[in-house]
């Protein structure tokens, strides 16, 4: 549509026609060339690795035969007890962490976002600033913070007369560390949203008798869906990848084993059996879900946004 | 609806003169309750960190131990000596590593990022937003289910285990280039450039002296995320490097915490090393407060 506009104008627009061709060629090069080698042909390469098995020569030493086995790889995946075990885990571990954490972060966002809320700033900082911390860092000390002797949380556990095990129970000790590394990250992002929430919208409901609580559930939550929604894309995706945290854990507590997690279990097929082919059709197997179940949750949770977008623009 | 809001705002109006005494207590225990809770989600975010501080002070004993930091149990700079001699002091290196990554890395995947966002906002050419599609669903998958075809082309090309197989992949993000984009729409005027074509300046002359200053802000926001992002990635150096002088922080504090069952201590060296670890990134973040803010507003818009 725009080619035949500028078509029907006289030659000035055809220069610039002809330099409008080489400079997007030129600004989004370096990029797709990235983009190419590091994303798309290493999707490629997954999925066509994922359908070749290594036979080993006799004694495993030496360059094996590499034969096409289909959805060999597949199926013993999907055959697997570790590694169904691994997605169960990680259900498991999407139905305690979502909840509390967009909850969460929900709740500390209309808070912030009240009229009573002081030192908006700090908070905001406060509650960010785990993001700034890496993740095997905010794990490691969570480890030490779950270790008796050295934290000062079992101790004060202990004196209120009370014995958790906080090491003996891996999945809540995972998501704690998870909701103490995005809570905050996510706030920030719903309260960004609340604040554009135009006043119009909020004087209305108070107009129209809303309470506060009402105003929160029927008014700002309805508004800011597009939100929750991006977030709970980025959360899932980010859940199927959990890896750092166990991984901390793995040697500190006994119920994490090496195929805790289907992205452990890729791992371990990799670099402790050099099986590749497993892994890598498990590593597809774990795009697909994802790209799926983000999917799934972009459609339950979309609002017409596409049409705010329009307007705030 | 006008219908529907007159007999309210009736209800509105006649509220204050009810008893005054109890709604201003109601009004007081609100916000003492809302301030409550911020603050106590506040302990729960910052404790931790103040954990982290001060048990980078203690000797190892002290820190198994348990005990409490006093003024005369404090070791802070027999650790941190400790820290940059240790190995041959590679604590250093994995630092300085970290920095190249991070720094440079960050640096030119944003400007990768401001490149490809301005053409998908300036510029029409056919395929325009099927492009930009493919390059949202590359947001969608798991960056850890690309390390491990990525390492196995990585040890084909011959760069497994150097600089290059960590530093490359870093430079990619496509939520950058979406963010970029939305900056694009909101710092770059259509005018300013149609003005800057009139006076004969090249497409790239264009964005070179006008485009990308004006979205300079964004340009932070990207460098910043990123920057946290590299900083802590851990599953790609993991799956890449084994030259243990290669690696950055993270893997590096990694590989010490796996010797903590074996060597008690490693434990201090563990504990000072992720405090110094996260100190830039607080900073950055303190610093930077305007940008990260602006990143996830821009983010959250769609």
């Amino acid at each position: 549509m725009t080619s035949r506009a500028t078509r029907s104008q006289p030659s000035r627009a055809a220069v610039g026609r002809r330099g409008r061709v080489g400079a997007p060629a030129i600004l989004l090069a370096p990029f797709l060339v990235l983009f190419t080698a590091c994303t798309l042909i290493p999707i490629g390469y997954a999925a066509y690795l994922s359908l070749f098995t290594e036979k080993r020569s006799g004694l495993g030493f030496g360059g094996g035969r590499t034969l096409f086995t289909g959805l060999g790889n597949y199926t013993r995946a999907l055959t697997d007890h570790a590694f169904l075990e691994g997605f169960w885990t990680t259900a498991q571990y999407c139905l305690l962490y979502i909840p509390i954490m967009i909850g969460t972060s929900l709740l500390l966002a209309l808070l912030l976002d009240s009229t009573l809320a002081r030192a908006r700033r700090f908070f905001q900082l406060a509650l960010f600033l785990p993001h700034a911390v890496p993740g095997i860092i905010a794990a490691l000390i969570w480890m030490y913070l779950y270790t008796p002797g050295i934290s000062p949380v079992v101790e004060v556990l202990n004196s209120l007369g009370t014995q958790v095990d906080l090491l003996g129970h891996p999945l809540p000790a995972v998501v704690n560390i998870a909701v103490w590394e995005w809570t905050g990250y996510n706030m920030v992002i719903f309260y960004a949203a609340l604040q554009a929430v135009p006043r119009e919208v909020l004087e209305a409901a108070v107009v129209d008798g809303a309470g506060p609580l009402r105003t929160a559930f029927s008014v700002k939550i309805p508004l800011i869906r597009a939100s929750i929604s991006m977030v709970g894309m980025f959360t899932v995706i980010g859940s199927l990848q959990l890896f750092t945290e166990p991984m901390i854990l793995h040697g500190t507590s006994p119920g994490v084993v090496t195929t805790w997690t289907p992205n452990m279990y890729a791992y371990t097929a990799a670099f402790e059996r050099g099986d590749y082919g497993l892994a890598a059709a498990a590593s597809v197997l774990l795009a697909v879900v994802a790209a799926t179940l983000s999917f799934v949750v972009t459609r339950l949770t979309r609002v017409r946004s596409d049409r705010r977008a329009e307007a705030t623009t | 609806m006008t219908t529907l809001t007159r007999p309210d705002r009736t209800r509105v109006q006649t509220a204050p003169p009810a008893p005054r005494r109890p709604v201003r207590r109601l009004l007081y225990l609100s916000k003492f309750a809302v301030n409550g809770a911020l603050a106590l989600a506040a302990a729960y975010t910052l404790l931790p960190l103040g954990w982290l501080l001060t048990a980078a002070a203690k000797k190892t004993g002290d820190l198994l131990g348990g005990r409490p930091l006093t003024p005369e149990r404090w070791n802070l700079t027999q650790n941190l000596s400790d820290l940059f001699t240790a190995d041959g002091g590679v604590y250093v290196h994995w630092y300085l590593n970290s920095l190249l990554y991070a720094g440079i890395g960050a640096l030119l995947c944003a400007f990768v990022c401001i490149c490809a966002g301005y053409a998908f906002e300036v510029y029409a050419f056919r395929g325009k937003e099927k492009l930009f599609g493919l390059v949202l669903l590359g947001v969608l998958v798991p960056s850890t289910a690309l390390a491990l075809p990525m390492y196995l082309i990585a040890s084909k090309v011959g760069v497994v285990n150097t600089f290059w197989a960590v530093f490359l992949p870093s430079l990619v993000n496509p939520f950058g280039v979406y963010l970029a984009r939305v900056f694009c729409t909101g710092y770059v005027p259509g005018e300013v450039l149609e003005a800057a074509r009139m006076d004969g300046a090249s497409e790239l002359r264009t964005f070179w002296s006008i485009g990308l200053p004006m979205v300079m802000p964004g340009f932070v926001t990207i460098f910043l995320f990123q920057f946290t992002a590299i900083w802590n990635n851990f599953f790609l150096p993991l799956v890449m490097l084994s030259d243990n002088r290669l690696f950055p922080v993270s893997l590096g504090l990694y590989t010490w915490n796996t010797e903590t069952r074996a060597f008690p201590e490693y434990y201090p060296l563990v504990v000072t090393g992720s405090l110094l670890a996260v100190i830039p990134l607080v900073i950055a973040f303190v610093a930077l407060q305007r940008h990260w803010k602006a990143g996830l507003t821009a983010g959250s818009v769609k």
